[in-house]
Order: structure tokens, then C-alpha cells, then sequence
């Protein structure tokens, strides 16, 4: 956890008061709704088809229980009664009023919470593996890094006004938990062969209209060097990225034009002018922040205790701890993942009540810290293993025990045209429908690890072009249709999928996906053979067949 | 559009001058960029100041042989949402080391004074009267600064690292 000092203590409360004057002037007329879109924009409110929505940060993940209790808080009181996890660590509130977002903004800055760029065209919150600093095999703990990238890119008086959005995504494990690949920049934490820490640095990616996997612009960046290099790519991007066509705005469409070779050249030229400046961190600085990440104490706890030993006999248990349990760097410890996919209700939902609670286990059991993932789920990152029969417990009476972690009905879904104004078809019903489907979880387990994604129109948001089965809604004269693909995937092998044949109706898209996973588990070899194992051998064709045969 | 320079309205002593009118006698002249380039020699002998208006998709290094000469580099802001001219102006006073005036034209509001002032400009064509008189008041709204521009203020890493040191961490 990384607890604020009076510096960025300071810092939140001056934007807030920013914000309070700029909405104070919205409303007396004084701003025209174009002066003003921008600037709310950059406080992450957005305006919706019912209603503004506000899109609050929860950087690279890591959220400490009163903070979860801050944000259950605005749902009670500014919203619904809900929040809605975003793919990119955030949490959204779909029901919030212009007038009181000042209010609600300020009791978030109490916890160390904001909403700073969550939207607009600037550099957006820094992502990583919700995973970070437990994750066996972790070369070093991301967050630290991902810290110093956020500090840097707050309020940066240079590009906050980018041709268009920005995302950074960091990770520290061999496993790309932060989907990185998809990212405008990725950064791999590596060390060299004198153990110094750097990056690989990724540069391009994104979804949206024109789907790119970044592609490597440089092997290995010093640490130190890491916010010169940084800023280079953002000077090039600035000055050179497209402002004509909000669709080719992207950084990723700069690098593609130019060709990924001319545009490092660029970068690299930029680079040798400022990297020996008083951009370059010196390992004080690192110090300093890795000395606000509190880590807990563990105790010395024995691998595999009784008490999970007794509760394996439960075949409700131990499907949910096959699901949602994964190994911890400590041992005696489990990372445990939330499944904020119950059947039948849309993919990232919680309720006050749950944060609540859910914070209250937290302290309980995880020293007070709860993590969010791209896949719009949370964690708990530090369970002792004798404790998971009483959290397991204690999540099922909460709702959040379904055991479908990775599974066909773990799905993740933008909120699509129930609430967006840039959809063009439903998405929530879809996965809805597709976990009643699937709902049987004898059958979930049958299939395996497969991720579904779900987009209502070609922004993306659902990150379809990257799921193992991705399903994307457009409109085709005045009606939804889906367009499926399937191979996608955002982990460390990032490709995009191939579509299958010709879009299908709204009520075809549950028997369509049905019809590819009968021909999956038809087709594999073995039951260990995945889905994205199957389809990399054998390619669309049979999925095709199989899908329009009868159609 | 008021002029605000040293946090202050003033009055223009700069006349801005098309690619096609004809040069003053004397006096202060803001010219656009193609005419300066064209002119640069005439136009530096004058005695009136000179300055140019530089479009945001210009090269600003082509500015760099003449910046000891000129008044004024007047960057353009088409909207407010392009920001191209952030990373000229950072670029004109880091590593070009511009010392004359920088000023920020177009659509220039007030909620961008902070951003415009770290970049490195010091005066201002305001849009709008009320900004223009806000001004002092929202260049004070933010006392914290996350980057190192060449603005000289202290950075939060900076002021960590100076709060280190008094106490004794570290050293």
C-alpha cells in the first residue's frame, strides 16, 4: 500500500477545490458545456445517456479497506448503491449529479482516492498486475514504479492536452496479468546482466477501430532513465500524432504510419536531449517512494494447515478454491480473487453493501488491502491458507463466491448502450444471458479457462478484439448485430482474433457461442487442451463450419 | 482580448501585422511566421521590437537562429484542447534557452494558466475579461508540482528529498 504524504495530500485537495470553482462556473453559465467538457473530463466525469458518470482511479490496483470503504460510501450516498469495475482499474458510478461531484470528490481525497485523468486526453491512470508484490516468481514489485509513473504523469503541464488518450500498463512477471500489449505503452520489468532493473519498453498498442499488439521499441531502458524515455515518446506523440481525425489519433497509428523503426529514431533523438536531466531518478528517489508501500508482516505459517486439509472434503469449497485460489510468494499464503461475475447479473457490479463487507474481510484476512484486475474482478492478496474455509464462507453469504475465475462465465463487458452514449448494442444482456447458459458449473469446469469479452461498439471497451471468444456489437440498419471472433488474447502472447463469419442477431449470440464451445470440446485433443490451444491449432475453419452450418 | 504579462492586465504595445500589410515606420510588430522567415532580414533592422506569431505544427527550431533578436514568440493554441504548443514553448525555453517574452494566443482560458506558466510562458492573450482578472488568483491554485519543467519550482520529489535530508534518512 502506498499511503500519501502531505505532498500529494496536498496536491488532491488543490484539484478538488479546482474542480468545486470550475463547476461552480459551469452551472452559473459562465463555462460553455464545450470549455467545460474537457475540464470534466479530466476529473473523470463523463456524460452518459441518463446521466453523468464518474470514473474514479484505483491506481495499479491496490486499494487499502478504507478506501473501499470510501467509494461504497459514494455509491451510497452521491449514487445507487453500486459501483462498476472497469478493464482498467477504475470504478465507475453511473447515477452521480453534476452539483454534488465536488462533494463526492472531496470525501474520496480524505482516503487518498481522485479521479484525475480517468478520462480525457491525457495520460490515464498507470495500470499493473493486481497480483504485484505477491505474485511468486515476481522479479520486483511494479507498483513502485507504477507510482513514480503516476506522480509524473499528474497534471503534466506538457501533455495534457495529447492528440488523444494515454494508458500505461506495467508488469513484473513472466505471466502478463496487466495486459500490457495492449497498451499505447507497455513497460516489462527486467533486470540486466549487472542486476540493475529497467524495462522493455512497448510502444503502440490499443483496441478500438484499428487494433494493434505494441511491438518493442526499446530492449532495455534503465530505471533511472525510465521518465526521460517516457517523455520522449510523449514529445514525439504530441508534436507528431494526429489531431485531424479522432480515430487515427492514437498513438498507435503514429507509430504504425511512420513504421516502428522511424518512430524509435524520433523517440531516441528526443531522448539524448533530456535524459541526462533532472528527469533521471536517482535510487534516493525510488527509496523514498518504495519507503510509502507498507508490506505486511507475515507470520511463518506451515504450507497446506488443517484446517484446509478438513475443508477439501466440502466439493463447494474446493471448487471455488480451485477457481479463485492462487499461489502466494509466501508461504502459508494464497492470493484469493473475487468473482465479480455472479450468474446472471452484469460483469463487474458491487454493491455498498459488499464493499463494506467485503473491506471488513479485508481487514480480517488480507491486512487491510484488497486489489482490482482488468478482469473486473478483486483480490485479496494476503490470506493465510488456514483462513480460507471462514473467508470462503463468509464471501458466499456476500454473494461473491461464484467459482468461475477464468472460466466462459467469467466475462468482461463494458456497460454498453444500458448505459453508454457512444454504443451501439447491448452488451450486459449478452453476458448475462451467456452466464445462464453456462451457469452449470460441472460444465464451466468441463470447458475450462476461456475468456469471453464483450463490447457494445467498436471502442472496445470490453476489449473484444483480445478475447478467446470476443464479441463485438455494432448496428446494422437500425439493429444490434454481434460479430464474433475467437483466438484473441491481452497476456504476455497478446494476439487479436479472427472473426468468425458474418454478425448474428442479439437473441443468436448465446447459440453461437454455445455452437463454438461443443465444437471446442469436440475437437480438442485432450482435456487439457484449451480452448486458445485448440483454436491455435486448428484455426477458425472448423469453428466456422461448425457455427453457420445450420445457419 | 486582454493581455496579461507579469500577472498583470496591460496594455499591447504590439501590433499584430497579416502575411500582406505593410510595414510601420516604427513600433512593436508581431508578424506570422512565414513572413518573418521571408523578411527576418528587414524586419530585424527596424527599430520598433519585433516578435513572431509561430504556428503549433511549425518546427520551432528554425526559430533558433533569431531568438537573441526577437520581443516575441507568440504560440498559438487553435483550441484550447491542442496542446502542441506546450512542448514548443518547453522546447523554446530548455533547450533553446528563449529569454525573450513567450506568449500564449488563441483560445487561452483560464484553467490552462497553471499548465501555460510550467511550460514556460509568461504572457497571455485572454479570451475572456473575467479570466484575465482571475489571473493572479488561479496562478496560485496549485502549490504542488509533480514534473521538473524549466519553470525553477522545487518538485515533489525534489521537496521529498530535501525533507530527507533535514530529518536525517538516509544520509
Amino acid at each position: 500500500m502506498y499511503a500519501y504524504d502531505e505532498i500529494d495530500r496536498t496536491l488532491v485537495n488543490e484539484r478538488v477545490s479546482e474542480f468545486r470553482d470550475q463547476v461552480k462556473r459551469r452551472l452559473s453559465g459562465e463555462l460553455t458545456e464545450d470549455e467545460f467538457k474537457i475540464l470534466r473530463l479530466q476529473n473523470g466525469v463523463y456524460l452518459q445517456l441518463h446521466a453523468y458518470m464518474f470514473r474514479v482511479a484505483i491506481p495499479y490496483g491496490t486499494l487499502a479497506s478504507n478506501q473501499l470503504r470510501a467509494l461504497a460510501h459514494v455509491a451510497r450516498k452521491y449514487d445507487r448503491g453500486y459501483g462498476h469495475f472497469t478493464t482498467r482499474q477504475n470504478i465507475q458510478f453511473n447515477w452521480i449529479k453534476l452539483a454534488e461531484l465536488p462533494d463526492a470528490l472531496a470525501d474520496l481525497a480524505e482516503v487518498g482516492i481522485h479521479a484525475m485523468q480517468t478520462s480525457g486526453n491525457n495520460m490515464r491512470n498507470v495500470t499493473s498486475d493486481q497480483w504485484a508484490g505477491v505474485a511468486p516468481g515476481e522479479i520486483e514489485d511494479p507498483r513502485i514504479w507504477s507510482e513514480l509513473i503516476r506522480q509524473h504523469t499528474t497534471l503534466h503541464p506538457e501533455f495534457s492536452f495529447l492528440p488523444r488518450k494515454f494508458k500505461i500498463a506495467i508488469t513484473a512477471s513472466d505471466h502478463d496479468r496487466a495486459a500490457i500489449k495492449i497498451h499505447d505503452i507497455g513497460l516489462r520489468l527486467i533486470k540486466n546482466e549487472k542486476g540493475e532493473t529497467g524495462f522493455e519498453v512497448l510502444v503502440g498498442g490499443g483496441l478500438g477501430r484499428t487494433p494493434f499488439i505494441a511491438k518493442t521499441i526499446k530492449h532495455f531502458v534503465h530505471g533511472r532513465d525510465i521518465l526521460s524515455y517516457i517523455e520522449a515518446i510523449l514529445r514525439v506523440y504530441n508534436q507528431y500524432g494526429r489531431r485531424d481525425n479522432i480515430y487515427k489519433a492514437r498513438i498507435k497509428i503514429l507509430v504504425h504510419e511512420l513504421g516502428i523503426e522511424k518512430f524509435s529514431r524520433e523517440v531516441e533523438e528526443e531522448w539524448q536531449h533530456i535524459r541526462n536531466s533532472s528527469l533521471q531518478i536517482d535510487d534516493e528517489v525510488i527509496e523514498d517512494i518504495r519507503s510509502r508501500f507498507a508490506y505486511p508482516s507475515y507470520e511463518k505459517l506451515p504450507h497446506m494447515p488443517d484446517q484446509l486439509r478438513q475443508a477439501a472434503a466440502d466439493p463447494d469449497f474446493e471448487a471455488w478454491r480451485k477457481n479463485s485460489v492462487a499461489p502466494h510468494k509466501v508461504q502459508g499464503y494464497s492470493i484469493v480473487t473475487i468473482s465479480l461475475k455472479p450468474i446472471g447479473a452484469p460483469p463487474g457490479d458491487a454493491t455498498a453493501e459488499q464493499m463494506d463487507a467485503l473491506a471488513d474481510l479485508a481487514d480480517k484476512y488480507s491486512f487491510g488491502e484488497i486489489r482490482v484486475g482488468h478482469e473486473q474482478n478483486l483480490a485479496l492478496p494476503h490470506v493465510a491458507q488456514r483462513d480460507l474455509p471462514a473467508l470462503w464462507k463468509a464471501l458466499d453469504k456476500l454473494g461473491l463466491a461464484t467459482p468461475n475465475v477464468n472460466l466462459i462465465t467469467d466475462i468482461i463487458a463494458c456497460p454498453g448502450l444500458d448505459y453508454c452514449s457512444l454504443a451501439n448494442a447491448r452488451s450486459i444482456p449478452i453476458a448475462q444471458e451467456l452466464t445462464r447458459r453456462f451457469a452449470n458449473h460441472e460444465l464451466a469446469n468441463l470447458i475450462g479457462r476461456l475468456h469471453i469479452n464483450i463490447s457494445g461498439c467498436i471502442n472496445a471497451c470490453g476489449h473484444h478484439h483480445v478475447g478467446h471468444i470476443g464479441i463485438l456489437g455494432v448496428e446494422k440498419n437500425g439493429e444490434e448485430v454481434y460479430q464474433i471472433t475467437i483466438g484473441g488474447r491481452a497476456d504476455e502472447s497478446a494476439a487479436l482474433g479472427n472473426l468468425i463469419g458474418p454478425g448474428v442477431k442479439f437473441d443468436e449470440v448465446a447459440d453461437v457461442v454455445e455452437d463454438i464451445v461443443e465444437a471446442y470440446l469436440a475437437l480438442r485433443e485432450r482435456p487439457e487442451e484449451l480452448f486458445m490451444d485448440t483454436v491455435k491449432r486448428l484455426g477458425v475453419e472448423p469453428f466456422k463450419e461448425r457455427v453457420y452450418a445450420t445457419r | 482580448m486582454p493581455l496579461v504579462n507579469g500577472g498583470k492586465i496591460v496594455d499591447d504595445s504590439f501590433v499584430k501585422l497579416a502575411v500582406d500589410t505593410p510595414l510601420p515606420e516604427g513600433g512593436d510588430i508581431l508578424v506570422p511566421a512565414e513572413r518573418f522567415v521571408g523578411e527576418a532580414d528587414a524586419l530585424l533592422k527596424r527599430t520598433g521590437k519585433i516578435g513572431v506569431i509561430w504556428p503549433n505544427n511549425r518546427d520551432i527550431a528554425e526559430l533558433v537562429p533569431y531568438l537573441g533578436k526577437i520581443a516575441v514568440v507568440a504560440l498559438v493554441f487553435p483550441t484550447f484542447r491542442d496542446g502542441r504548443a506546450y512542448s514548443q514553448a518547453r522546447l523554446l525555453r530548455e533547450r533553446y534557452n528563449y529569454r525573450g517574452d513567450l506568449r500564449a494566443t488563441g483560445q487561452i482560458l483560464r484553467d490552462q494558466f497553471v499548465f501555460m506558466l510550467r511550460a514556460g510562458f509568461d504572457s497571455f492573450d485572454v479570451k475572456k475579461q473575467a479570466d484575465a482578472e482571475a489571473f493572479m488568483q488561479t496562478a496560485k491554485r496549485y502549490s504542488v508540482f509533480y514534473q521538473p519543467t524549466g519553470d525553477g519550482r522545487i518538485t515533489a520529489l525534489h521537496r521529498r528529498m530535501q525533507l530527507r535530508h533535514s530529518e536525517g534518512v538516509g544520509t
